[in-house]
């Protein structure tokens, strides 16, 4: 009888897990799929060549968008990448445990959860207002604010994988502190810093609410960094709210490019820099 | 050549936990110094102060006086010091990202040696002494984690060797080895004091009687004895150091 329960009980338990798990994938392949199906059919080369047409004409395109999105995400790359590994590498080696890095750290982990609009208000008033105009720089700069404490907490937790002993190996062969951390423990975490890094990249490559204050969007070619500039978040969220059929088209059509860009970034950061050991 | 280092009045500081407590000692040059003493004893810890790693820990602290060749060595910068006072450590530690043969040359080249032919001629030196050229001379381009740990221990000993220095630590570094390794360090160990002066901290008696011109005995972070190898295996004037050793403590 008791047995028997036991069974029983188990599997209860296990169909209340399968079942949540089923509910959980539903809505995430519900998502994928959905922008798959609707996509796809909208998707040719007209749209990666092609800039927007006017109202509710066929064959436009968003080369645009995809042009500022890929400028924006290497601008904020440029910036956030190299000063995010710098600050992690004096934050782990240099000064681990002094009030200093204490705050730092309290801010990289505050930062990464505030919404991404924040910054966006907050470099709209510090910077566009100041320049007078929307601009690639802008929208890359509050891409890389959003990328940076990212990238400090994946880089520090990297560098803290590296054995203590390995930076005492070089110390004791007479190698200077920085040379041993430059030559000897950054390859040894290489791999999953740049895992890191792509990740953040791709986090931030979807990134909509920061660029509507920033970069704004344009319905054009940007002739240079200074100008408002299209990126494929914010024309998707153009396109979709605006009530031309054709538009909503491309606006499928540019979701599925950017989760293709997010999936590959992932993928490659997960697979081809996968640390193999440390 | 070796130097000779005289240690007077050392102590040294985990935190608030004294683990040093005093230590004088005269190293001959191109001698081999055994280090026994039960664990814990601070064997360790005073090798480390001698290439003035220890200090590099936070919230450690050292005080008293270590000459190197009529030099102080806190006088000296501790990166061009440790030059001069190569260590081996108690656990393999390869570098990682690094080939064999990048791992033996590492400590001159990232010192400066550019000129190919003058590294590839150290890294078979330095693998020759360490009795790993027969091993690797094959592969020194695989990575230095693809070798066994007691392989490993010899590519630290090569890579400590190629820098050359004249004083040299070696904390346990058979500890991992079999048995047929270990005696290829023992003889190394033998040859490398015409040009080093070395201590090797041992838990292995009978290895430091094979090995050791002199031996010290460390207790509870003092020196005991300190003598010829032969004195202190056959006649220690203390006690307990002779408890140590017939093994009835320890
Ligand atoms: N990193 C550390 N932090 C705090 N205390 C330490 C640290 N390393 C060693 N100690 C303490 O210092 C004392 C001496 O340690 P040490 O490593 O020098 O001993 P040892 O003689 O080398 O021992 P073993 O034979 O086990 O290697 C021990 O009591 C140990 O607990
Ligand atoms: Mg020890």
């Amino acid at each position: 009888m008791n047995d028997y329960f036991r069974k029983y009980k188990n599997l209860m338990m296990l169909t209340v897990f399968i079942g949540a798990t089923i509910i959980a994938l539903i809505p995430l392949f519900g998502v994928l799929g959905y922008v798959v199906k609707n996509g796809l059919s909208a998707l040719n080369l007209q749209f990666f060549v092609n800039l927007p047409k006017a109202m509710g004409l066929p064959g436009g395109g968003m080369a645009n968008a995809i042009a500022g999105t890929l400028i924006m995400v290497l601008i904020a790359s440029a910036l956030g990448i190299p000063i995010g590994i710098l600050a992690a590498i004096y934050l782990t080696e240099y000064d681990r445990h002094s009030w200093l890095s204490t705050a730092v750290r309290f801010a990289t982990d505050v930062l990464t959860g505030i919404p991404s609009i924040i910054v966006g208000i907050v470099i709209y008033t510090a910077v566009v207002l100041r320049m007078g105009n929307f601009s690639a720089l802008a929208g890359g700069l509050s891409l890389a604010v959003i990328m940076i404490p990212l990238i400090i907490r994946s880089t520090e937790e990297m560098l803290k994988l590296v054995s203590h002993s390995i930076r005492e190996a070089g110390f004791a062969l007479g190698i200077s502190k920085a040379k041993t951390i430059l030559k000897i423990v950054l390859p040894t975490a290489a791999k999953g810093i740049i895992t890191g890094a792509m990740l953040a990249v791709a986090r931030v490559a979807g990134e909509t609410a920061p660029l509507l204050f920033t970069a704004l969007g344009n319905q054009y070619w940007s002739r240079s960094l200074n100008e408002p500039t299209a990126s494929l978040p914010v024309q998707i969220f153009q396109y979709a709210t605006s009530p031309y059929k054709e538009w909503h088209q491309l606006a499928w059509a540019g979701s599925l490019v950017l989760i293709l860009m997010v999936i590959t970034l992932n993928l490659v950061a997960r697979y081809a820099f996968r640390s193999r050991s440390i | 050549m070796g130097q000779t280092l005289s240690v007077r009045q050392l102590e040294a500081w985990y935190g608030s936990n004294k683990t040093l407590k005093g230590i004088n000692m005269e190293v001959a040059s191109n001698h081999v110094t055994a280090i026994i003493g039960p664990s814990g004893c601070g064997k360790s810890t005073f090798v480390r102060c001698i290439n003035r790693m220890h200090e590099t820990m936070p919230g450690t602290k050292v005080k008293g006086e270590i000459v190197l060749d009529g030099e102080s060595i806190y006088d000296q910068d501790p990166v061009a010091l440790r030059k001069m006072v190569g260590m081996v450590f108690q656990k393999p530690n390869p570098f990682p990202s690094m080939s064999i043969y990048e791992n033996v040359v590492a400590g001159v080249r990232l010192n400066g040696m550019r000129n190919k032919q003058n590294l590839q001629g150290i890294a078979e030196k330095s693998l020759r002494m360490a009795a790993l050229w027969d091993e690797v001379k094959d592969r020194l381009n695989y990575s230095g984690m693809s070798l066994s740990g007691g392989q490993q221990q010899r590519l630290c000993i090569a890579r400590a060797l190629a820098v050359e220095p004249s004083v040299l630590l070696m904390d346990e570094p058979a500890s991992a080895l079999d048995p047929i390794a270990t005696t290829h360090i023992e003889e190394l160990v033998r040859q490398l004091k015409e040009d080093y002066t070395i201590l090797i901290v041992t838990h292995n008696m009978q290895q430091a009687a094979r090995i050791a011109d002199s031996t010290a005995f460390f207790l509870n972070g003092e020196l005991v004895e300190h003598g010829a190898t032969s004195e202190i295996f056959t006649n220690p004037n203390d006690k307990r150091t002779e408890d140590y050793i017939t093994g009835r403590f320890g």
